[in-house]
Parts: structure tokens; sequence; C-alpha cells
């Protein structure tokens, strides 16, 4: 569904991204972690638009990104950003309904079919009871939860997401993650997602991508690439990697010492 | 939940009916209700009067006190509705033509255009808005590329860029006029807010640039909505953000050029307005846009209404009255942007 081809972003003289290759099949959710300045962001920045690509290719379903207007663009492919200000004065509902914007017109007249799928978004981000307050008066977590609400509204084939769990509490985020995977399954999303937290990306990837200083090191099922040797080198520093207690998935245990520090 | 558009759109209708009726009342000449009532009835063919009668009420009533009022509605519009859409552009409750130094890079071209070739007829009037229009636009540039840092438009940078450039636009315009014709060094006092000249002919010339600005920035009014989550998350929603934002800045400047073009330097109607309609009705622009345009035009009639007869039979300029009502307000709206992000 997501396809990236030998993709390379410069800025100016920094090479940011270093042909970059993978994909994304519907149904899947592919995890992107490494170290921070990898080019993560970047990453979802050029995929979604935002940045223009010089180098490399894009298809979102057989079709290059490139020649998709901005707002077709915006039916394929829906970006959860990482928590940041939100237009304090529009309303939980009102935000999230801002999601619908490439399905309308250019007056943004909504009709019952919107209205329907904004309900659906609040539903599954747990968003309904405050869907009349202030986004301003939201917390840090509440308001990633809006951002993933819009984009579920937006009811797109494929999902990036950038740190979506960075605001929230340990249940918010295994709700979130939850949903995120049950959304792969059952609504054959193809999703990509930046994560920092190395365990949730074994736990609940189907594949993990390891981008390091612009280049795809490794990629292919938690196992394989979250490993002690892999990582140490990556994050520069020792980890330990078990199996997970209950689902076999790599745990990492980064091993500074503790509080014995020696 | 807050009233609807039709709702609110109606009472700001009638409250705008209201001063227009006011302004055009009250002068420096006690016209009796009874008159003007009987004059209104005439022009509208309900009844006939002897002309003897009401001749030369008829006259500062109509050619001299309806198209005053009227230019005044146009140009408290113009200027709410741009300040609207500037505050939307850049995601800046701050942004008003006066204070981010548009509405003074209208006027110098405005003053320029009168300066090479004092209008003489309807055609050259037509040229003033059009000259104004085009110093909005470069000051707009040029204040947008002085404030920037980065991605965003921090107030401080914003305003600052606005009052520098503002005061340079202001001194070359004043330059300008003093050594200018005879007509525009008279015009000194229309610098702060007033008249430049009187009669229907401004009205006319001014018409068709602010109806044109004016719907232009209301049918962006959702486009703006999405802009507000910035225009990277715009274009992730499939705005075509940078398009957008171009579409606006004319917009906009044209709407400020029709406001300053002949009434001169007039500040915090589009500050003051913009704000009042959020406050009430809502940050959803395609609300706020047309709010503001009906308010700013009741606005300035009330405004003007006071410059004419608080120190009567003195008149103020307009832009004196705007000013004090209107930078206790800026300093208000400053202190309350810093603690919440409500605006």
């Amino acid at each position: 569904m997501l396809r990236i081809d030998d993709l390379s972003i410069n800025y100016g003289e920094r090479v940011v991204l270093e042909h970059v290759t993978f994909g994304v099949e519907s149904g899947q959710v592919v995890a992107l972690v490494g170290p921070n300045g990898a080019g993560k962001s970047t990453l979802i920045r050029a995929v979604s638009g935002v940045t223009p690509i010089k180098s490399g290719e894009v298809r979102i379903d057989g079709r290059l990104l490139s020649r998709l207007s901005t707002m077709e663009r915006a039916r394929y492919l829906a970006v959860v950003p990482q928590a940041r200000s939100l237009p304090p004065a529009f309303t939980v509902y009102e935000s999230v309904l801002l999601g619908r914007t490439p399905h309308l017109g250019w007056l943004g007249r909504t009709g019952p079919h919107d209205h329907k799928r904004v309900k659906y978004a609040l539903e599954h981000t747990q968003m309904l009871s405050l869907a009349e307050r202030y986004v301003g008066e939201l917390s840090g977590g509440e308001q990633q939860r809006v951002l993933l609400a819009r984009a579920l509204a937006q009811d797109t084939p494929v999902l990036l997401l950038d740190e979506p769990t960075t605001h929230l509490d340990l249940q918010h985020r295994e709700n979130l993650i939850r949903l995120i995977r049950d959304l792969a399954l059952r609504k054959d999303l193809a999703i990509l997602m930046v994560l920092h937290d190395l365990n949730l990306a074994g736990l609940y990837a189907d594949r993990v991508a390891l981008l390091v200083s612009g280049q795809l090191q490794a990629i292919g099922n938690a196992s394989e690439v979250l490993t002690e040797a892999q990582l140490s080198r990556v994050y520069q520093m020792p980890v330990r990697v078990i199996p997970h207690p209950d689902y076999g998935t790599p745990l990492v245990l980064p091993d500074g010492g503790g509080k014995n520090l020696s | 939940m807050k009233m609807p558009l039709g709702r609110a759109l109606t009472l700001s209708l009638l409250l705008l009916a209201t001063a227009l009726f006011l302004s055009v009342a009250i002068g420096s000449v006690r016209i009796p209700l009874q008159s003007i009532w009987s004059i209104i009835a005439a022009r509208a063919g309900w009844t006939t009067v002897s002309p003897d009668e009401a001749g030369m009420f008829s006259t500062i009533l109509l050619d001299i006190r309806l198209p005053h009022a009227v230019l005044l509605l146009l140009t408290g519009a113009a200027l709410a509705g741009s300040g609207a859409g500037y505050q939307g552009l850049f995601r800046n409750p701050l942004a008003d033509p006066y204070l981010i130094g548009v509405a003074s890079g209208a006027g110098l071209g405005a003053v320029i255009a009168m300066s090479i070739r004092w209008p003489e007829d309807l055609a050259g009037l037509y040229v003033i808005p059009a000259a104004a229009f085009i110093g909005a636009a470069l000051t707009v540039i040029v204040v947008y590329s002085l404030a920037r840092i980065g991605k965003s438009l921090p107030t401080t940078t914003l305003i600052l860029a606005g009052v520098a450039i503002s005061s340079f636009a202001t001194s070359l315009t004043s330059f300008l006029m003093l050594r200018s014709n005879e007509q525009l060094r008279r015009a000194t006092g229309w610098l702060l807010g007033g008249s430049l000249m009187s009669g229907w002919q401004p009205v006319i010339a001014l018409l068709p640039y602010v109806i044109l600005g004016l719907a232009a920035l209301l049918a962006s009014g959702y486009a703006l909505n999405v802009l507000q989550f910035g225009e990277e998350q715009a274009t992730q929603m499939g705005l075509p953000a940078e398009r957008v934002k171009f579409g606006l800045v004319l917009a906009a400047s044209l709407t400020t050029a029709s406001a300053v073009a002949f009434s001169g330097i007039i500040g915090f109607i589009g500050l003051i307005v913009p704000h009042l309609v959020r406050l009430l009705w809502g940050a959803d622009y395609r609300r706020v846009l047309p709010l503001s345009i009906v308010s700013g035009g009741t606005a300035l009639l009330i405004a003007d209404l006071l410059a004419r007869t608080v120190l009567a039979p003195q008149v103020l300029p307009v832009g004196v009255v705007t000013a004090l009502a209107g930078a206790p307000f800026f300093l208000w709206v400053l202190r309350r942007s810093k603690n919440q992000g409500y605006w």
C-alpha cells in the first residue's frame, strides 16, 4: 500500500535521508525507530507531502505521490503529528471535524456521514465526553488523542504517526497502541509509526525499521532488528535484550548500571 | 451552545441599521425627526413632500450625511474584515492592519497616487484604492519577512516590525503631503482618519474594491479554520497551504487598502471587533468573518458619532476616538493572551 523507494533528502549540504527503501502493507504496523536526529520525522514529512521529494519515489496504492494534488494525497494518507500546540479556541469536536477536510468541498459543508465519522473517531479515542471542551483547556495527553481522532476522521487507508505516545500515561498509551493495532487489522490500514519506546515496538509492530543517521540499517520482525549487538552499536551504550515472559518479544533494557553507579 | 449564525447575523444587521440611522440623523445641524422621516418616505416613493419644506435638510441628509455614513460603514467593515483575515492568517490575535503597519503602507500608496495627480473625476478616484492596494501588499510582504522566525510569527517581532514600517510609511506620507499640491496639503486631517472628500463619488469608487476584497475573505472562512493548525498540518489535511496564504494576503491587503484609501488611517477597529466577535460567537472563521464585517461597520459609525458629538461643535478625527478606546483594549488582549491561549 505504501512504498518508499530510494528516498533521499538533503537540507542544503546536510544529508538527512539516504536511499531509504521499504514498504508498509495494508493491515500491517511498521514501527520506525532510531536515535534522535536519525531523520524519522523528516521521513514522515516527506511522505506526507510537506517536504518536497527531489530524489526517490513514494507510492500509495501504486500511485505516485508527487502526481497527486494536496487534497488527493490527504485522502490516502493522514498524519498524527507530534503533540504540539493545537489552536486553543476550537472545541474537540470542531478540531476533529476539520479532519474531514479532504472529503469536503471548498466551503467545508459537512453532511451526516462526516458527523458519523467524527463520532466514530471520538468514541475510539475515548474523547466523546470531552467533545465540547475547548482544546486549550485539555492536558497534553488529551490533546494527543484529539490529533489521533482527527486523523481517524480523515478516513484514509494509510496512517502515519510521529511519536503518538509521548504525553500519555500507561493506560492511555496501551489503549492507543492497541487501538492502532486494532485499526490495522480490522480496517486493513497500513500504519507507519515513529516510536521511541523500543519495547512498544517489539510488542505491537509487525515489522520494525531501524533508521540511523538517515540510513535504514535494518528492517524485519522485532527479534531480528532489536538485538543487543545492533542496539548497543546504534545507541552507543550497553543494552540487554531479554524475551518478554509472556509474549516472547524482545524487551530492551538499557544497561547503565541503575542506582549502583560504580 | 452558541447562537446560530443566522440569528447572530440578524442581530448585528439590526445594530448596524440603527447605527446608520443615528449617524445620519445626528449632526451639527439639527434636523427634526419628523423631517428625517418625511425625506426618507419621499425618497422611497411612499409620499410626496414639497421640496421647499425639506430642501436644505434633504441636501444635508442625502448628499452629505448619507454618503459619509455609507463610506464609514464600508471602511469599518473593511477594517474589521481584514483584521479578522490577518489574525487568522498570522495565527496571532494582535494582528490588526494598523498595528502591523499595513494600513500605513496603504496610506502611502494612496498618497503617492494623489501627489502625482489629484483625482479630478471618477476615473481618477478609482486609481486611489488600487495604489493603496499595492502599498498594502508590499508592506505585508516586508513585515512578514522581517518578523518571521523560522516557521512562526511571534507577536513581539510582528508588532515591532509593524511599528517600524508604520513609522517609516507615515513619515514618508506626511512628507509627500506637505511637499505636494494644494489639495493634498490641506488634507492632513485625513491622515488621522477622516473623509478625504465628500459626496457619493468616493463611495462609488470604493465599492468594487471593498466588495471584491470582502467576498474573497468570506470565501476563505473554512480555509482559515484549517490554517489555524499551522501550514504543515494544514497541508497534511489536504489544504494547499502556500497558495491559500497567498490568496489571503491579497484579499486582506485589498480590503485594508479600500478602508484606508478615502478614510485615512484608523486604528484598532481591526483588532477590537474580531476579538469581541470571537468572544461572543466562537472562533470558527466562517462566523467570525461575516459577523466582524457587519459589526465593523457599526463600530466605526458609533466611533464617528462620538467623534462628532463629544466635543461638539468641534469634530475630532475618528482615528483619535478609536485609538482612545483601542489602546487600552489592546493592552488587555496582550495581557490575556499571555495567560490563556484563548483567542
